[in-house]
């Protein structure tokens, strides 16, 4: 696949992955793993480049006598998923126009 | 290997990022370590989860802007330490006059081929003058005075023309030589700097 269209397909998953509950970082590749496989060292930049473009905020909490990262996405995030299903409408809607003829044979 | 001796090997991959991504992505595996111990794992399975250093090095310097990265390269060179600012305090007698005579000398030798090409377009325009001053006059005196001698003149100034067209050529090709060798200069001293922060 395309890097540039995985990558922002990863940044998409990641914040579908905290759209419900804020998460932290090993749940997040918890939660994602029955759908996509994704590293710890990739979720990292990807974390860093969300919060910097303010998709989502990081709040540190007490969790077991050691702090944790908490991931919470902001309302810029949940209009990026928005934008994303409207765009794969337009998709879906292209790879059944592609796919058509074999559907006729 | 463990826990700490993973963030130490970490830490000094990454020890010429800004202070803040270091500690940022030092805080994630430590933190992502201590969950997956959590869920059951041990120390050395965890970090073997992670995948190999190279990576995780390469993916948390991919996120941090190379003007950050070159920020902290210039603050760490512009701050010497404290024995080399008292150094040059104390060698400044020495080392000023030492710098400037360099820098004279190296400006003077610029200079010099400069004016070697300031002559040369002095003797040109001697030549051009000699022969534009020589064909005139030469005709002139051919009329006025006595032939022989206005003819002779005549002869030699168109000798200084032919020779001043080949004067001329000579005297292009040393100015576009030495407007080369400027250009060059001054990409050597921008190299100076620009190598200096490479490393």
């Amino acid at each position: 696949m395309d890097v540039q269209l995985k990558r922002g397909l990863l940044d998409v998953c990641v914040l579908a992955a905290i759209k419900d509950e804020d998460s932290y970082g090993y749940k997040i590749i918890k939660d994602m793993k029955p759908y996509v496989e994704i590293s710890e060292s990739t979720l990292y930049p990807i974390l860093r480049r969300l919060e910097a473009s303010k998709l989502l905020t990081v709040r540190s909490a007490e969790h077991g006598g050691r702090l944790r990262k908490y991931y919470h996405i902001t309302k810029l995030g949940l209009e990026r998923i928005e934008n994303f299903n409207r765009e794969w409408k337009e998709m879906i809607a292209i790879y059944k126009f592609v796919n058509k003829e074999e559907e006729y044979e | 290997m463990n826990k700490q001796k993973f963030i130490e090997e970490l830490s000094n991959r990454i020890s010429s990022l800004p202070e803040e991504d270091i500690k940022r992505s030092l805080e994630y595996y430590g933190e992502m370590i201590d969950d997956c111990v959590e869920d059951g794992l041990s120390e050395e399975q965890s970090i073997e989860r992670l995948g190999n250093m190279d990576d995780i090095v390469s993916q948390i310097v991919s996120e941090v802007p190379l003007t950050k990265i070159v920020k902290k390269r210039v603050k760490e060179t512009k701050r010497p330490s404290n024995m080399t600012i008292v150094l040059l305090i104390l060698g400044f007698p020495l080392w000023f006059p030492l710098l400037v005579a360099a820098f004279s000398i190296l400006l003077s030798v610029y200079a010099s081929l400069w004016s070697g090409i300031i002559s040369l377009w002095a003797g040109f325009g001697a030549i051009v003058g000699t022969a534009l001053g020589g064909t005139v006059g030469g005709i002139a005196l051919a009329f006025i005075e006595s032939a022989p001698v206005g003819l002779s003149l005549f002869g030699a100034s168109l000798v200084c023309a032919g020779l001043s067209i080949l004067f001329f050529f000579a005297c292009r090709a040393a100015t576009v030589g030495m407007c080369i060798l400027t250009k060059k200069i001054v990409l050597g001293i921008k190299y100076c700097f620009v190598g200096k922060e490479k490393k």
